[in-house]
């Protein structure tokens, strides 16, 4: 192992106290000081846990049952509350995921990000504002001097995200742990964070525990790579070790589902060209917002005018960053958000604004996917009794339709007497697929149906729904953020910017000739499965 | 937030109007009349209809509707049927004797209570805590009326230190005063404490659950620290919402405590008239009921929207 | 790996003192309740002494109360009648206030503002004085009683019942049901009802210890249970007069009111925590 280790996990069990199920198994691990290492896993691969107990905080419900963490000598399991407490935000810090969550909405950003100086009184208060501000600026924060005087809903998620940042570096700790610290923002986004956390740690020589599900953004800062998969480590080596010489089988899956960017031409050969006949589903002119309607006009637009087709047989996607409106798009066609203006059409036949005013039928033929399978299934309800009230509904009496269902989906019969919490994210999310295609329909809308999932399992089931479009001659509208996805099953992409389309074309098209500025940025921002591509990627320009 | 203001404002003047329309509705559909009652059952027909006309009773609900809420907005609330002096009059020497009893009360229990609920906070889950929780929970389903007679049987029945009864007379020394309120401001200030306690550690806890509150935790901050910093500003609005609802309670729901000590309140005054059918007297204590609570709670919202910077500044997030 | 560690033994789950002692409570309670007819010693109307307040001795336990009666009969009558109206009250409150609050978080609309609006103003009276006011007015009778109870308290759980059911409503189970086009009585019962079970039993211990301390307020107040039936709150009023003489005889029924209603807010707590813990661990 490695030279006196800053980290060092020792046969780690950790273990939920009521029933006693192991989240992570026998875990051993080291990190050298000045070193990077990546923990990269699928949700619940208890890559959080792991992360959190280099703190010493293991959380509620949960207990070590074996082995302990040292940082550097101390027992942090053992550690005294006292002790954590010198340790915690001095020598150790911690990035979280959601900087909106984690800071205090009521304190001004400079006095949370100088807090730990304060609390250990480490530098006088003067010198620690100072050296805030040094960090902003060199995180690439504008208006150093003066942002930190704000409140955290003043700035945006990407600035929050560098305060967060600054104030894990501010004590010079010797370890730093993030938690997917760029996975909820957009990737014009990410790649500016990414590289500013890099800068960050790189500068004042600090060690890194970098928590992620991604390997393409783990590749750009790690020394070293650890794949976890459901508590287990089943592999830990060098980066270019990891990507060049795979040991396990998962590592090889991982590797593979992130190969599937940057597209080339050949990957997209089989793509349908764009349908000339009129499309199953057509919106004309969409305007929809929040707020009272005044000349067609929303008080909050947040689309505005969008139109395109879909026709069966094809994947269209839509993509677009937070803000975008691309979920409200798949309201819109889907009757929950009545539009301002514009029209919505089946089959050459004009909906209602509302679900309220179409006919059963009508509602039957278009059904949409969302993106969260935990809250799109009723948890108190079996997977049977979900998928038979769609049956009932629409008076399907076909016998053994349930179970042809959940073949569809490639899921055994008997998944039928489960409940939703006794399935994995990317089993809901088939249920949640069957619940859908229940009703036999023509256009199914599928809104981010992967990007609650981790890679492996939404490749598997990116190639479901290319399978069922075929199978069933599906209508389907994609939407996602993601542009690997996208890549993968698109027959043709529209780009929306904050309610407007800027491009629209055939998948190839657009994703290897794009004519929009936007749509360059957006592609040149998704991060590549290479090491180096964050440093030959220029700062584009800023976040937008 | 100037506009948050005035928004707020108007929304009080509102639900107070309603208020009075369900308070005069609500003791216009009472039975009994309150002519006959005013004059007892042998009086003559002939009697009562010369009462009700003079009394106004004859003319529409409407019209008489619009007469009292236009004479209170006069600061005129009519005149009692039994005792035929001017409401203002009874309500001002009661309302006296209720800001009394409640105002000491809420000085003496709120910091008590929110130091209890924040010192519970401190040590979620030691032993303390759970006895301590145990406690203010059992205290606050504790009826009102066995703590008062139980403090009756020991400071007034066994150790004769505090009068049973209190009784106050205008031109009493303060210590006779201060007496005399002993008994039910002890009583009373067990009951909210308990209260307000038992809903400070609730609205905590739930905060201390929170993200921003473990990273403050792996920041290195102490757990006082985070109780009484990160924790208490962002309970600010959910505190003043409860002490504006204790408070509400101490002016207008205290009708137990003021009956076991014989306290001249507005609480008793009104349960009095209720009995006598004195509707003038009634109607004008439910009004002061309703705008007490309409005010607290306008109060507590305006002191939480003072903690919010969402609200107080004007810079919203660039970008995105 | 070598050889895999030993594990650490998981923490017992210590059974639960403080709910061990409400089911105790409340279990006995229910006991006394049911067989009261069976567990009095002396009829609780007949009078067994000359002296009231006289103190316990081994046949009566509790001694005599304002009249010479048998207190502990007493209050073991009083026992059945006191819960089956908190009850009834309860139930009252949650029938309607239940089927309101779903019903208009689901709807939305004008109907929800204006019930809003109306809770709003109806709660920013006092209870209690609301309380006397209408059984002032209507008389004391135990049907009155409890509706009236039941109504007032309809307006707090009509506010929980609405809350739980708005968070419902935004979840995307509910939309998809709302897409395929279900009706108002499928989303009702088939898919919200079994989230809100649990909170609204727990609202619902905790309700009827509200109510059992609000009627027994108002029988505290004579405006309540009328002689010669006697609840606990009408028991302490009775034999308030002892208390003067240093007689306990109004501590007893108190102490059962407060026994009761700690119960129940204690039941509630514990289970709470216990499901908080459940929750984590999944």
């Amino acid at each position: 192992m490695t030279q006196n280790p800053v980290l060092e996990f020792d046969r780690l069990v950790i273990a939920q106290t009521s029933g006693g199920k192991s989240i992570l198994n026998d875990i051993s691990l080291s990190v050298a000081k000045g070193e990077v290492l990546a923990l990269i896993g699928e949700s619940g691969s208890g890559k959080t846990s792991l992360a959190l107990s280099a703190l010493g905080r293991i959380r509620p419900g949960l207990m070590v049952r074996h082995g302990n963490v040292r940082l550097a000598g101390l027992d942090m399991i053992r550690a005294t509350e006292q002790e954590l407490r010198h340790r915690r935000g001095k020598s150790i810090s911690y990035i979280a995921q959601s900087a909106a969550m984690s800071f205090n909405q009521r304190m001004r950003l400079d006095r949370q990000v100088t807090e730990p100086a304060a609390v250990h009184g480490a530098m006088p208060a003067m010198a620690a504002i100072k050296r805030a501000h040094a960090l902003y600026a060199s995180l690439g924060l504008p208006d150093p001097g003066q942002i930190g005087a704000r409140f955290p809903h003043e700035v945006s998620g990407g600035q929050l995200q560098r305060f967060m940042i600054a104030m894990g570096l501010l004590l010079d700790p010797d370890l730093v742990v993030c938690d997917e610290p760029t996975s909820a923002l957009d990737v014009t986004t990410q790649i500016e964070v990414l590289r500013a956390l890099k800068t960050g740690i790189r500068e004042n020589g600090t060690a890194a525990l970098f928590v992620s599900h991604d390997l393409a953004v783990v590749a750009q800062v790690a020394d070293r790579i650890a794949v976890l998969k459901r508590g287990d480590l089943i592999e830990c080596a060098s980066t270019t070790e990891i990507l060049e010489n795979p040991q396990h089988d998962y590592t090889r899956e991982l590797i593979r589902a992130c190969q599937r960017w940057p597209v080339t031409a050949r990957d997209l050969v089989a793509k349908k060209p764009p349908a000339a006949a009129e499309g199953a589903i057509e919106a004309r002119g969409i305007v929809a917002g929040y707020g009272s309607v005044t000349n067609n006009k929303p008080k909050i637009e947040i689309l505005k005018g969008v139109s395109l087709n879909v026709a069966r047989g094809r994947v269209v996607a839509i993509i677009g960053e937070s803000g975008s409106g691309k979920s409200t798009l798949a309201r819109v066609i889907a009757g929950l958000h009545a539009p301002a203006a514009g029209t919505i059409t089946l089959s050459g036949k004009t909906l209602a604004d509302r679900g309220s005013g179409r006919t059963r039928d009508e509602m039957r033929r278009i059904q949409m996917v969302f993106q969260s399978a935990d809250t799109a299934l009723n948890a108190k309800h079996s997977v049977g009794r979900i998928l038979g009230r769609v049956l009932d509904f629409f008076g399907d009496k076909s016998p053994g339709r349930i179970a042809e269902l959940l073949e569809m989906v490639n899921l055994p019969a008997e998944y039928a007497r489960r409940k939703p919490s006794q399935l994995s994210g990317g089993e809901k999310q088939r249920v949640n697929l069957a619940r859908a295609l229940a009703a036999r329909p023509e256009v199914l809308i599928c809104d981010e149906i992967t990007s609650a999932l981790d890679t492996v399992v939404a490749a598997s089931i990116i190639r479901l729904v290319e399978d069922l479009r075929d199978r069933l001659d599906l209508a389907i509208l994609f939407i996602s953020h993601d542009m690997a996805t996208v890549a993968a099953l698109a027959d043709q992409v529209v780009v929306l910017k904050q309610g407007v389309v800027v491009e629209n074309g055939a998948a190839p098209d657009v994703l290897l000739r794009p004519q929009a500025d936007y749509t360059r940025l957006l592609l040149g921002s998704v991060p590549e499965l290479r090491i180096g591509w964050l440093e030959d990627t220029a700062p584009g320009a800023p976040a937008l | 937030m100037i506009g948050y203001l005035i928004k707020r404002l108007l929304l009080a003047v509102l639900v107070l109007w309603l208020v009075s329309l369900l308070v005069f509705v609500g003791t216009e559909i009472l039975p009994g009349d309150v002519a006959q009652l005013a004059l007892g059952q042998f009086a003559t027909p002939e009697s009562v209809a010369t009462l009700r006309t003079e009394l106004g009773l004859d003319q529409p609900a409407a019209l008489r509707y619009l007469d009292w809420l236009f004479g209170i907005l006069q600061g005129d609330w009519g005149q009692s049927i039994t005792t035929k002096t001017p409401v203002a009059d009874m309500l001002s020497q009661r309302i006296g004797n209720t800001v009394l009893l409640a105002g000491t009360t809420t000085l003496i229990a709120t910091p008590l209570a929110i130091c209890i609920g924040l010192l519970l906070s401190l040590g979620t889950g030691g032993w303390l805590d759970r006895l301590g929780s145990i406690t203010i929970l059992g205290l606050s389903a504790t009826p009102e009326f066995l703590i008062a007679t139980l403090a009756v049987l020991l400071f007034a029945v066994k150790l004769y230190w505090f009068p049973a009864v209190a009784y106050l007379s205008p031109g009493a020394s303060w210590q006779d005063t201060a007496r005399a309120l002993f008994l039910p401001v002890a009583t009373l200030v067990i009951v909210v404490t308990a209260q307000i306690a038992r809903m400070t550690r609730a609205i905590i806890s739930n905060l201390l659950g929170q993200p921003f509150a473990e990273m403050a935790m792996l920041k290195g901050v102490p757990r006082y620290k985070i109780v009484s910093q990160h924790a208490l500003i962002m309970a600010v609005g959910p505190l003043a919402n409860v002490v504006a609802l204790n408070v509400a309670y101490l002016v207008s729901g205290v009708v137990v405590v003021e009956t076991v000590f014989a306290y001249p309140g507005l609480a008793r005054l009104m349960v009095d008239a209720v009995q006598a059918r004195d509707m003038p007297v009634v109607q004008a204590c439910a009004m002061v009921f309703g705008a007490v609570y309409v005010i607290l709670i306008l109060l507590a919202d305006t002191l939480a929207d003072l903690f919010d910077p969402f609200l107080t500044t004007s810079r919203k997030a660039t970008g995105q | 790996m070598t050889t895999k560690p030993d594990l650490a033994p998981l923490p017992r789950q210590r059974p639960s003192l403080t709910l061990w002692f409400s089911f105790g409570v409340l279990g006995a309670f229910v006991f006394i309740a049911v067989f009261s007819p069976w567990l009095v010693p002396f009829d609780p109307t007949e009078f067994v002494t000359d002296l009231p307040f006289q103190a316990g001795n081994g046949a009566s336990i509790l001694g005599s109360d304002y009249l010479g009666r048998d207190l502990f009969s007493r209050l073991i009558a009083g026992t059945s009648l006191t819960l089956l109206m908190g009850l009834g009250a309860t139930l009252l409150a949650h029938l309607v206030g239940d089927t309101l609050g779903m019903l208009v978080a689901l709807r939305g609309g004008w109907l929800d503002v204006v019930l809003c609006r109306i809770v709003d103003v109806a709660l920013s009276l006092p209870k209690i004085i609301v309380g006397l006011v209408v059984v002032a007015a209507l008389g004391s009778s135990i049907t009155t009683l409890v509706v009236v109870t039941g109504l007032i308290y309809s307006a707090s759980v009509f506010r929980v019942a609405r809350a739980l059911g708005r968070d419902l409503v935004g979840q995307d189970f509910m939309r998809v049901a709302r897409m395929r086009g279900e009706g108002p009585v499928w989303l009702l019962f088939g898919e919200m009802l079994p989230h809100v079970v649990r909170p609204l039993a727990a609202d619902f211990a905790i309700r009827m210890s509200f109510a059992i301390l609000f009627m027994s307020s108002l029988s505290f107040l004579g405006l309540g249970v009328q002689p010669p039936l006697a609840d606990w709150g009408a028991l302490v009023r009775e034999n308030l007069q002892g208390l003067g003489g240093g007689s306990l005889a109004p501590i007893y029924p108190a102490l059962a009111i407060a026994l009761v209603s700690i119960a129940l807010n204690l039941f509630v707590d514990v289970l709470g925590e216990r499901n908080d813990a459940a929750e984590l661990s999944k």
